[in-house]
């Protein structure tokens, strides 16, 4: 055994990846409960390339059988409806997982440096994530699909001057028909998920390059061993791992809980309208995206300007790549920031959930009132960041991680 | 911290609370384990509507194994445009001529309850009534205008609307208060209701019908995995005493 | 603080049995775990309803079938003939075997029991077989006893494969010197009624 390793490790660096990502990559001991997600992600995203690898052995990216085909794979085969629900709430369950992964990185600062280039990474992980499940959600080609797709591609006809050639090359027709479902098809399978792969890798790499941070934003590297091991470390093997483990079982729990007795989620995860095939010539009654996109939609509702209102969207998601250079406050932990910061933090939570309620709502003028307000307070949120920021009063942070 | 949390998660239940619509919809109780409910409905769905309204994704073995009728009673009762217990529930009518027929081809019954709801189904098929406005001569509670002739006229017999006026300033305006019984048919109202209700369980059925096997699965590996998470734990904890 | 001040504990503290107990478990568990949720993707490869309604039994009606025609009907995509042989075919039958390969069909597989005998078929008069070619697939040509042929005086009737030239005679046994190995496969098969044949089941009959 130890000479099969020793000849691979001549010939591919198998014990020195494996030391340098697990068995001796060290991480902050005082890890709490907001750094599972992150290898929660990574379990959802294999979920999704398995299942989605299976339904495609089975699905038809084809306007007149697709339908027909989810519901083929719902009833004809065996465990297909398993696969399909692995897949649909698998795709709520990755934003879910991605958003409190994100919250923790605001919490504790965890974009401020040295770790901008990470927390780019991460968003361009999103993006591609939103992208991914944009896509996806045409391909069971029911009235949602197609009306969601419909009035998302008509965005991008705000765009002055290349508006209405550029929804007409993104559909490859005068509607949303078969052609559209047949590319956003190979961008689902192909091209989306090869940059996902990709920029995970990239997003790893950075992480075991800075080193974790944690939720008392200390760097554990300042202080090291005569080895050169950081004091306040401990190896990612066996300790994250074991701890990781019990971490991916409940969220297991949790997961398929939903996967086996709520997948539909009251037509949330699944919307009712979804169970009607696409009918080019009948709008449904009240049309709103998923859940994870309802905040931005809500934004994109609230402004009454068609062009104002796709770029507000649009800013609402690309100004999150600008938070490490926006936050001007040395401290990096909510623990040692003052209670502005704390409630500034809250209230934007607050907004952004709020906006995502509203998002799925009739757009009613007091609701419409509401939008307004709390996407003032969204951008607010970020454009006064370089001033409340220095106002806040710090507590001293700690030279060495707290733990127990 | 603790706060801001709770803070997030005040909004929830409003969130989660704000579903449903306003119409005031019949309630139906559904039952999957009922079989006798369920090869009611699928007798009632196979002769009254099948003729118009396929469940094109549905397969007739497929319902004889879930539901527990003898294929060749299946066979015998139950088959009148195909022959093979293989094939799905179809119908003969094309959709071309339906819709000459109908104005609308009639939609494919395999997911409606997944899409409308049962109550709403159940409610519709409940609520026609008398109106000699419209071509089929009644009209519905829930979906106004409906193509769809009273199929079931000869069970329920027909319902007229009882109307209460209300005053709003000058204006007065009539609703529709309830609906009454003014020809009887073979069922009374409460067997009548049953029937509906024998329907709507079969085709919430014929929505998913591997929803049973899917309740039955998840028990057991929910249960799995708590089993699981007590080694998983003690490992961690096992592990974790070594960090100080 | 011990003597290297980092944050783990020496090694010498460790309880390596309950350690190791508690690793075995854990993978233990999560093996049958894993096992449990491979079982829906790899179950996921069988045929599905669709096909197997496809491949469902089917039935042929022979009432119209004179002696010497067959009929074609196909049965998992596969064409399935049903020859209605003449007497003087199966008096034929009796005097083929030094020209064949496997005269007595002694190969299991090529068909169900109650057809492995010289007529290969349950009733004489009836031959049902798979007319694909038992060399590479091919489908064999039916040749009715009277039709014309340059297969020699030997020959009685029979299928010709016009791929590779194999020869079988009215029973779908396989002739010496052609690249074909077998005898035609029978189906599995039974008779519900004197006119009607059931193709793909036979009630365990077999």
């Amino acid at each position: 055994m130890n000479r099969l390793l020793e000849w691979i490790d001549d010939r591919f660096p198998l014990t020195k990846l494996w030391n340098e990502h697990l068995a001796k990559y060290y991480a902050p001991k005082n890890f709490n409960f907001w750094y599972f997600f992150g290898s929660l992600a990574l379990v959802v995203l294999i979920n999704q390339f398995v299942t989605g690898i299976w339904l495609t052995m089975s699905y038809k990216p084809d306007a007149a059988k697709a339908f027909e085909s989810v519901e083929y794979i719902m009833r004809d085969t065996s465990w297909g409806w398993l696969i399909r629900y692995l897949h649909s709430t698998g795709a709520s369950a990755f934003f879910i997982v991605i958003y409190l992964h994100m919250f923790r990185g605001l919490m504790y600062g965890s974009y401020k440096q040295p770790r901008e280039l990470l927390w780019m990474t991460g968003m361009f992980i999103y993006l591609c994530l939103m992208a991914e499940a944009f896509l996806g959600y045409l391909l069971p080609w029911g009235q949602m699909s197609y009306w969601g797709a419909q009035v998302i591609i008509s965005l991008f006809g705000a765009i002055p001057y290349i508006g209405d050639t550029l929804t007409l090359w993104i559909r490859g027709d005068y509607v949303v028909s078969d052609v559209t479902l047949n590319r956003f098809f190979s961008f689902h399978v192909i091209a989306v998920p090869i940059a996902l792969l990709a920029l995970v890798m990239v997003h790893v790499i950075a992480l075991h390059e800075v080193g974790s941070n944690n939720p008392d934003g200390v760097e554990i590297k300042k202080h090291k061993d005569k080895n050169g091991i950081p004091l306040d470390g401990i190896p990612f093997h066996p300790y994250y791992t074991v701890k990781d483990i019990v971490g991916v079982i409940v969220f297991l729990i949790f997961f398929l809980a939903i996967v086996f007795f709520w997948p539909e989620m009251n037509g949330y995860f699944l919307e009712h309208n979804n169970f009607i095939p696409a009918n080019p010539s009948v709008t449904p009654e009240h049309i709103a995206p998923v859940w994870y996109f309802t905040p931005f939609y809500a934004i994109l509702r609230a402004i009454p300007d068609k062009l104002f209102g796709v770029i507000a969207m649009g800013a609402a998601v690309l100004i999150l790549f600008l938070l490490p250079w926006l936050d001007r406050n040395p401290v990096k932990s909510i623990r040692y920031r003052g209670t502005l910061y704390k409630w500034i933090l809250g209230i934007f939570i607050v907004s952004f959930l709020a906006l995502g309620w509203l998002g799925m709502q009739p757009p009613t003028p007091a609701y419409t009132m509401f939008s307004r307000i709390f996407t003032v307070i969204y951008f607010a949120f970020f454009l006064l960041m370089p001033i409340y920021s220095k106002l806040d009063k710090t507590k001293p942070v700690p030279d060495r991680v707290t733990y127990k | 911290m603790k706060k801001l949390i709770a803070i997030c998660f005040l909004l929830v239940p409003v969130i989660v609370s704000a579903t449903g619509a306003g119409e005031h919809l019949m309630h139906v109780k559904i039952d999957l384990k009922d079989k006798r409910s369920l090869q009611h409905g699928a007798k009632l769905f196979v002769n009254y509507c099948l003729s118009c309204h396929s469940a094109s994704y549905m397969r007739f073995n497929r319902v004889a194994k879930d539901l527990g009728i003898p294929r060749d009673v299946m066979k015998k009762n139950m088959l009148f445009v195909t022959d093979k217990l293989g094939n799905t529930m179809k119908v003969a009518m094309r959709k071309k001529d339906a819709k000459k027929w109908l104005g609308v081809a009639p939609p494919d019954l395999s997911v409606i309850t997944r899409s409308r709801g049962p109550d709403w189904v159940y409610s519709f098929l409940n609520s026609f009534y008398l109106d000699e406005k419209r071509p089929t001569g009644v009209n519905n509670l829930v979906f106004k205008d409906t193509a769809m002739p009273h199929v079931l006229w000869e069970l329920q017999g027909w319902q007229r609307p009882v109307y209460s006026e209300h005053h709003e300033g000058e204006e007065s305006r009539k609703t529709i208060n309830e609906l009454e019984l003014v020809y009887p048919g073979k069922m009374n109202e409460e067997d009548f209701q049953a029937a509906t209700r024998d329907l709507v369980n079969f085709l919430t059925y014929v929505g998913e019908p591997a929803k049973l096997v899917r309740y039955k699965t998840g028990v057991w590996v929910i249960l799995f995995l708590i089993v699981f998470l007590i080694p998983a734990y003690l490992l961690k904890k096992e592990y974790w005493k070594d960090v100080r | 603080m011990s003597d290297s001040g980092n944050s783990l504990v020496s090694e010498d503290e460790v309880d390596k049995k309950r350690r190791r107990f508690l690793i075995a478990t854990t993978a233990g568990v999560g093996t049958v775990g894993a096992i449990g949720a491979a079982v829906p993707f790899v179950s996921y490869f069988q045929p599905s309803e669709r096909a197997k309604a496809v491949g469902a039994p089917i039935e042929i009606d022979i009432s119209k079938l004179e002696p010497g025609q067959r009929i074609t009907a196909v049965w998992r995509g596969k064409p399935v003939w049903v020859v209605r042989r003449t007497e003087e075919t199966l008096k034929n039958l009796e005097a083929m075997a030094d020209l064949l390969r496997d005269p007595e069909s002694k190969v299991a597989e090529q068909q169900p029991s109650y057809a492995q005998n010289l007529y290969r078929s349950i009733k004489p008069e009836y031959l049902v077989l798979i007319g694909i070619c038992t060399h590479l697939g091919c489908s064999p040509t039916y040749l009715p006893p009277d039709a014309p042929h340059t297969l020699g005086p030997e020959w009685k009737g029979g299928f010709f494969c016009p791929c590779h030239g194999s020869k079988f005679d009215l029973a779908g046994r396989v002739f010496k010197g052609v690249p074909a190995p077998k005898n035609l496969v029978v189906p599995p098969h039974k008779y519900l009624s004197d006119t009607l044949i059931l193709i793909g089941e036979d009630g365990g009959a077999a």
